[in-house]
């Protein structure tokens, strides 16, 4: 009797797990799926060589954006992945308990909160209005900002992981503080950090707001960063809100190439980091 | 070659708690010295006492001298100095995880700057044949992580790593209370080895481990050292009564 209630209880239990992961996965799927069935079909070559066509003109495609979003995250990349990493070794290993890490924190948790549209605004006023145009650089700059507090605290998280018996061998070896601090805890926490990186890479991959101010968009090659620059969010943004039907077709496979060109960056880093790993590391 | 210590009127604290009080004792160069006594009594703050480690707790505080082959270690040298000097064999295994078995080996020279490959294969191969690990891993040095062997493997691994350093002591804290009777053994073995090269220290909850590997005895309790004679004195004719109760296991 008790067993059979034992098993029943296991078997809800079980159940309740599968169903809370088609819950969570469902909705990735549909969405995927929906994207095939909309966006698969305007998605030729062109869609990949040819910058968009004015309207009426058939054909066309997002190369120009393509391209534009993947100058601007790098730039946001470089922005906001250094500076996020150094910021939570600072909170985790060196400020630990202190004001200023605590005021850190603090500034890094409001900005995970600050909506995007806002950071457009800081970026423009803090790029835009002194350069007085639009810019590539200025939206990698929005772009990095947002990428900031999500790195930044991931990267906190993962070091404050790494057990302290680690920290004490290395120190025991008489290895100085800063040197065990980026040769062990920041290497033992590194899958982690990297997992962090790619989070808010994926995010703001697909941020459109803070563009429309900095980046603005652009029909065509950009030939410098100083210039205005096109990116798939932007590109989908302006196609959606279209009348045209053509424009909405591309909208659709713009949305579909950008999830899975977000999905193949991630793979990649995945790919590239996890080989060298050695058997049996956790 | 081993160096002795001297420990002269050490007092250690954890905040406002008083853990270590009024410690004086001399350790015999190229001698095993067993540190025994009850959880809490204060031996593993005091071998932190002797390479530093202790002020690496925000709150932790020393006072007094302690002299390791004639050096005031808490005048007249920096804390990474003494480490270098000092090699620790913690409780626990702490392989680094994401290192390989020779980088875990390496790993003191290597974060120091030496990056000469033919020396550090060198010192690799004789640190893990000192420590009794070499024909266990030598075909994996490379390819297998420090994480990935077994829990005795693991110490011998950190006493290997704690080696590499060329160190002139050796601490040892509870080095063999995680692991099973096989590998406990085997620790022992080892250190019975290695005194003839360094000085140990080691601290043990196991009365019959002391009896075993040390010369030496110091019986902790309350912080305070009871009393530090020959092992086998303090075995078979303790002076003092507490450590008779101890070691016949009226308490603790």
């Amino acid at each position: 009797m008790r067993s059979r209630i034992r098993t029943l209880t296991d078997g809800a239990a079980t159940g309740l797990a599968v169903l809370s992961t088609v819950l969570v996965v469902a909705p990735l799927v549909a969405i995927f799926v929906y994207l095939i069935y909309k966006g698969a079909s305007s998605l030729s070559w062109a869609f990949f060589t040819e910058n968009p066509k004015p309207v009426g003109e058939a054909g066309g495609g997002m190369a120009n954006a393509i391209a534009g979003s993947g100058i601007l995250l790098g730039i946001g990349s470089l922005i906001g992945i250094p500076v996020g990493i150094s910021g939570g070794i600072f909170l985790a290993e060196f400020g630990r308990g202190t004001k200023l890490a605590n005021a850190i924190r603090f500034t890094a948790d409001v900005l995970n909160g600050v909506p995007s549209i806002v950071m457009g605004i800081a970026a423009y006023s803090l790029v835009v209005v002194p350069q007085g145009h639009f810019s590539a650089f200025s939206g990698g700059v929005a772009l990095g900002i947002m990428m900031i507090p999500t790195v930044c605290r991931t990267t906190e998280e993962m070091l404050l992981m790494v057990p302290n018996a680690v920290r004490e061998a290395a120190l025991a070896l008489g290895v100085p503080n800063w040197r065990s601090v980026l040769s062990i805890t920041v290497r033992t926490a590194s899958p982690g950090i990297i997992t962090g990186c790619m989070l808010a890479f994926a995010r703001v991959a697909g941020e459109t707001a803070p563009l429309i101010f900095t980046a603005f968009g652009n029909v065509g090659w950009s030939e410098r960063l100083s210039e205005p620059i096109a990116a798939l969010p932007l590109q989908i943004y302006v196609y959606a809100i279209s009348p045209y039907d053509e424009w909405h077709r591309l909208a659709w496979a713009g949305a579909l190439v950008l999830i899975v060109l977000i999905v193949l960056a991630v793979s990649l880093v995945r790919f590239v980091t996890s080989r060298g790993v050695l058997k049996g590391a956790s | 070659m081993g160096v002795g210590i001297e420990v002269i009127n050490l007092n250690a604290w954890y905040g406002t708690n008083h853990t270590l009080q009024e410690i004086n004792l001399n350790i015999p160069a190229n001698h095993a010295t067993a540190l025994i006594g009850p959880s809490g009594c204060g031996k593993s703050t005091f071998v932190r006492c002797l390479n530093r480690m202790h002020e690496t707790n925000p709150i932790a505080r020393v006072t007094g001298t302690v002299l390791i082959g004639g050096l005031d270690i808490y005048k007249d040298a920096k804390p990474v100095e003494i480490r270098r000097r000092v090699g620790m064999v913690f409780q626990r295994p702490n392989p680094f995880p994401t290192m390989s078995i020779y980088d875990n080996v390496a790993a003191g020279l290597k974060l120091n700057g030496y990056r000469n490959h033919r020396v550090l294969d060198e010192i690799v191969e004789k640190s893990l044949k000192n420590s009794a690990l070499w024909d266990e891993v030598k075909d994996d040095l490379k390819k297998k992580s420090g994480a990935s062997l077994s829990g005795g493997q693991q110490q011998r691994l950190c006493i290997a790593r704690a080696l590499a350093v060329d160190p002139e002591l050796l601490l040892m804290d509870e080095p063999a209370s995680a692991l099973d009777p096989v590998s406990t053994s085997k620790i022992e073995d080892l250190i019975f080895q290695l005194k003839s090269q360094y000085t140990i220290v080691i601290v043990t909850h196991n009365m019959q481990q002391a009896a075993r590997v040390a010369e030496k005895t110091g019986f902790f309790l309350n912080g305070r050292m009871v009393e530090f004679d020959s092992t086998h004195k303090i075995f078979t004719n303790p002076s003092d009564k507490r450590t008779e109760d101890y070691i016949t296991g009226r308490f603790g």
